[in-house]
């Protein structure tokens, strides 16, 4: 829907208080602009203002190489940069009917669940910040430094990996990958409780959370609100059981749903799905198997005329990739479906009537990243 | 008894003696509050440096970080460093604001914080002035900053400081009744306003301890209720930087950013130094009833110590308040205060009317 | 009478949840031990980045000052944004047959992404990731480099 649609429906009287939230605000998390229309502390209706970021990433993809655009993919959304690259390598190997490794399936899945433990480590940090609890901050970014860690002895980068190529990995991980993930696994399953005993239980903060920001499934499905804010209203997209990829259909976990549909129903389940994080990569890192670390490739991929489609889970909801391909080198055309760019336009929707205090709390609990959004 | 603590009233005393010998009464008053001034002024700054620097280190450690070390001895530096950066900075004119009252503002803040430094018992003998009404002065001075912040807020022409204005208008209304409550307890039970007759009063042991639950509760409202009126977290709602950026001072820049900055932490000193005046007996040494070698042995230790050492275990208590909650909203914290702390405060004045009617306080 | 216990209940159960986030905090801030901040320009003597840390494009080169890129401009091509450049020369060698060395192999750091495609294609493996991440100059320039040495010579493996 255009600005203009939106502004024709919703009637503008010349008394509202508009005000812009960001570009440059502490707590849209980036570059969102947000035009909020209140009547005194309540919200009436606001209008997202993407783009200011936008990157062109789907028109470069066009202009490089298969091996060339998984770099360009871990910048979309930075905080689940792993799946990213996953996605756009399992559309080129389908392509190719390359038989990818049990190896490099497994060690894809560990690193799936550890960027998915990171960026909810991250996400639990600026959630806490943007509610006022400036100390949860710090204790989220301490425990995920440990990943970062293991992601830096691997692939020597700790944010933006490109560790995956079409047919499997840029080089082996590093030897003492599994014994650091074990000791994370120990180290984190002590933190994650303090979380709970910090954030969860404290009563300000439910009351802060409880019945804000209300989601119905319908509302969920019908946005396409993916991810743990669409799992938090019951809607049950959770790719990884609904379509298994890599080595998830070898693990046993449970999808996380909640019912509730507000705030703190997509903060429960997140604060499950590290839980369960921790259980998938402890039934995966004593079984990776032997053998190679990537497929045999021709140096120059030339995907075969013809249309292809992946879906993965990251760590916000449902990222899709669709390629065309004209049986040249790079693709024909290249198209994300991001799931933060669903995300946020559900925002008017279930933020009408609500203050101000509880939209900062809404925008936190969707996990916003800007430029998953722009791309 | 506690004939031993040492009277600074001796010291002010032969100060005085010796300019009346120098000059005439008038020129004597004028020297004397020229001197408190500049002697106000001098701890006012120190004080508010020092705040500022404990808040950073105390919730660097909390949050398992260094906090400030780079400037001095363990960063002690660290605020004259900064202090010394907004004095240099550009104060930057707001096109469509009220000139007259947006540089006024800051001003307000800081003078009522500045004022009711001067009723406060720092040591035995060590007041300014030791008003009759103490306690209804501080509370009502300080109580006056609101009206800095509101103009502040509307002044500037933003609309984030408007709305943080707002916030802190109906915030501070509502929490100065509990504050005043929560006073009124302790004035009830000493049955003075005077700050120096209740801490007499506190001779023979603390209120909060002597006060039985009655006291202690009040004490816990206070706490809260002052926190709430020094806009800190978790009632920060007039600054609330992740909604508002920064409230009602969003639009200040350098020195008069800087006035703000002190003023709000030299309101926590002055709420934490009239709560450890008030509940914890200011500069009165631990008196345990009339275990006379006991109370001697307490009374070695100086009057400022006690004073100051009470006053940052306040300060300590509120900025751990600060460092662990989140943020309340605006209809919670209103709630808190009509639902929870008023109730709770005016049964308990009721309470410690009918104690100290049938006289079983200490 | 219900709703007055509520009333209680709830207050004690909200100061309850309180302390126990003030005990999260409190501990911290009686075991300074958990302090985790490294004093980075202080412990730069002992930091030592891990070994396959991406810091920039290095190009190995022997004691002899020999290196092994043979200027064939492959990894040029592989670089997704343009970050090498790579200026060859023709040189007459032993048998006095023309053959092309490299000149120059020009890099530019500011453009860099780290996606380590240079590194993994070089078909002589004459690329590696450096460990030097203090890259901050005053001048863009000095973020273009020049990878092989001067006077640096290829590498010629024994047949
Ligand atoms: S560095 Fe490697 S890929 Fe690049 S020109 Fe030299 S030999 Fe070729
Ligand atoms: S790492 Fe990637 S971006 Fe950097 S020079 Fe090599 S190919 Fe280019």
């Amino acid at each position: 829907m255009s600005e203009e649609i939106i502004k024709d429906v919703i009637v503008g009287e010349q008394e509202d208080y508009i005000i812009n939230m960001g570009p440059q605000h502490p707590s849209t998390h980036g570059v969102l602009r947000l035009e909020v229309c209140l009547k005194g502390e309540t919200v009436k209706y606001l209008i997202p203002h993407v783009g200011y970021i936008h990157r062109g990433i789907e028109k470069m993809c066009e202009a490089n190489t298969y091996q060339q655009i998984i770099h360009l993919t871990d910048r979309m959304d930075y905080l689940s940069a792993h799946m990213n690259n996953e996605a756009v390598c399992m559309v080129v190997e389908n392509a190719m009917q390359v038989k990818v490794p049990e190896r490099v399936k497994y060690i894809r899945t560990i690193l799936n669940e550890l960027n998915r433990l990171a960026s909810h480590q991250l996400w639990w940090c600026a959630f806490g910040m943007d509610l006022g609890a400036l100390t949860s901050f710090f204790y989220g970014l301490r425990d995920r430094e440990m990943i970062l860690d293991i992601f830096e002895e691997s692939f020597g980068s700790r944010l933006l990996h490109s560790f995956n190529t079409p047919g499997g990995l840029m080089h082996d991980v590093h030897p003492n990958f599994q014994n650091r993930i074990k000791e994370f696994i120990k180290y984190f399953r002590k933190k994650l409780p303090e979380y709970d005993q910090l954030l969860t239980g404290n009563v300000i903060f439910q009351n802060r959370a409880i019945g804000i920001g209300l989601m119905s499934k319908e509302t969920a499905i019908g946005y396409g609100v993916t991810g743990p804010s669409g799992r938090g209203s019951g809607f049950s997209c959770d790719v990884r059981k609904i379509a298994p990829y890599g080595a998830y259909d070898k693990v046993q976990f449970n999808e996380i749903l909640a019912t509730e549909g507000d705030v703190f129903a997509r903060y429960k389940v997140r604060m499950a799905e590290m839980w369960e994080s921790m259980n998938i990569l402890e039934q995966l890192v004593d079984n990776i198997p032997e053998g190679d670390f990537t497929a045999k490739m021709k140096p120059i991929i030339k995907l075969p005329a013809g249309e292809y489609f992946q879906r993965v889970e990251t760590a916000r909801g449902e990222l899709a990739v669709y390629v065309v391909s004209d049986g040249n080198k790079s693709p024909y055309r290249m198209k994300f479906r991001t799931p933060n760019f669903s995300n946020l336009f559900v925002m008017n929707e279930i933020s009408a009537g609500c203050k101000i205090a509880d939209l900062i709390a809404i925008s936190g609990s969707l996990d916003l990243v800007i430029p998953d959004i722009d791309r | 008894m506690s004939s031993n603590i040492f009277d600074f009233a001796t010291l002010t005393g032969s100060i005085h003696t010796w300019l009346s010998g120098m000059m005439s009464s008038g020129w004597v008053i004028f020297t004397e509050m020229v001197l408190v001034g500049l002697v106000f002024l001098l701890m006012y700054a120190l004080v508010g440096l020092f705040l500022v620097y404990l808040e950073r280190k105390v919730c660097a450690i909390m949050q398992n970080r260094v906090g400030p070390n780079r400037v001095g001895k363990w960063g002690l530096l660290q605020t004259i460093a900064d202090l010394i950066k907004l004095l240099m900075k550009e104060l930057i004119p707001i096109r469509k604001s009220d000139p007259l009252l947006f540089n006024l503002a800051p001003f307000i803040v800081i003078i009522c914080s500045f004022l009711a430094m001067a009723a406060l018992p720092y040591a035995k003998g060590l007041q300014a002035i030791d008003f009759n009404i103490g306690v209804f002065y501080v509370m009502a001075v300080s109580s006056l900053s609101v009206v800095g912040i509101l103009l502040a807020g509307w002044s500037s022409n933003s609309k984030y400081s408007l709305i943080g204005a707002m916030r802190s208008g109906a915030q501070i209304v509502s929490y100065e009744l509990s504050v005043g409550l929560s006073l009124l307890a302790i004035v009830v039970f000493s049955g003075s306003m005077q700050l120096s007759t209740i801490i007499e009063s506190q001779a023979n042991g603390w209120w909060i301890f002597k006060g039985h639950i009655p006291a202690f509760i009040s004490f816990i409202i206070f706490l809260v209720a002052s926190t709430a009126e020094i806009n800190r977290g978790p009632f920060d709602l007039a600054e609330a930087e992740s909604e508002l950026t920064a409230g009602f001072h969003t639009e200040y820049s350098g020195i008069k950013f800087a006035f703000f900055f002190l003023a709000e932490y030299m309101n926590m000193f002055i709420v934490a130094a009239l709560g450890a005046t008030v509940f914890l007996g200011g500069w009165m040494p631990f008196h345990i009833g009339n275990w006379e070698g006991f109370n001697q042995i307490m009374d070695y230790i100086p009057s400022v110590v006690w004073f100051f050492g009470k006053t940052f275990f306040l300060i300590l208590i509120i900025m751990w308040f600060k460092w662990t909650f989140p943020r309340l909203r605006i209809d919670q914290l209103l709630t808190l205060e009509w639902k929870y702390l008023l109730p709770i405060s005016l049964f308990n004045i009721v309470l410690i009317a009918f104690i100290v009617l049938m006289g079983w306080h200490f | 009478m219900n709703s007055i216990a509520k009333y209680f209940s709830d207050i004690f159960k909200g100061i309850s949840s309180l302390w126990a986030g003030m005990r999260i905090t409190g501990k911290y801030f009686f075991s300074p031990g958990a302090i985790v901040t490294q004093q980075y320009p202080e412990n730069r003597a002992t930091l030592k980045m891990e070994e396959r840390f991406k810091g920039e494009i290095v190009m190995p080169h022997d004691a002899n000052n020999l290196h092994a890129c043979t200027g064939c401009g492959i990894c040029e091509m592989n670089c997704p944004n343009g970050s090498i450049e790579i200026l060859t020369d023709r040189v007459a060698n032993a048998e006095g047959k023309m053959e092309r060395v490299i000149d120059k192999h020009i890099y530019h750091l500011s453009m860099c992404t780290f996606c380590g495609l240079c590194v993994k294609t070089c078909p002589s493996d004459a690329l590696a990731f450096g460990q030097e991440f203090e890259h901050a100059v005053f001048d863009r320039s000095k973020l273009t480099k020049v990878l092989n040495q001067p006077g640096s010579k290829i590498r010629k493996e024994a047949k």
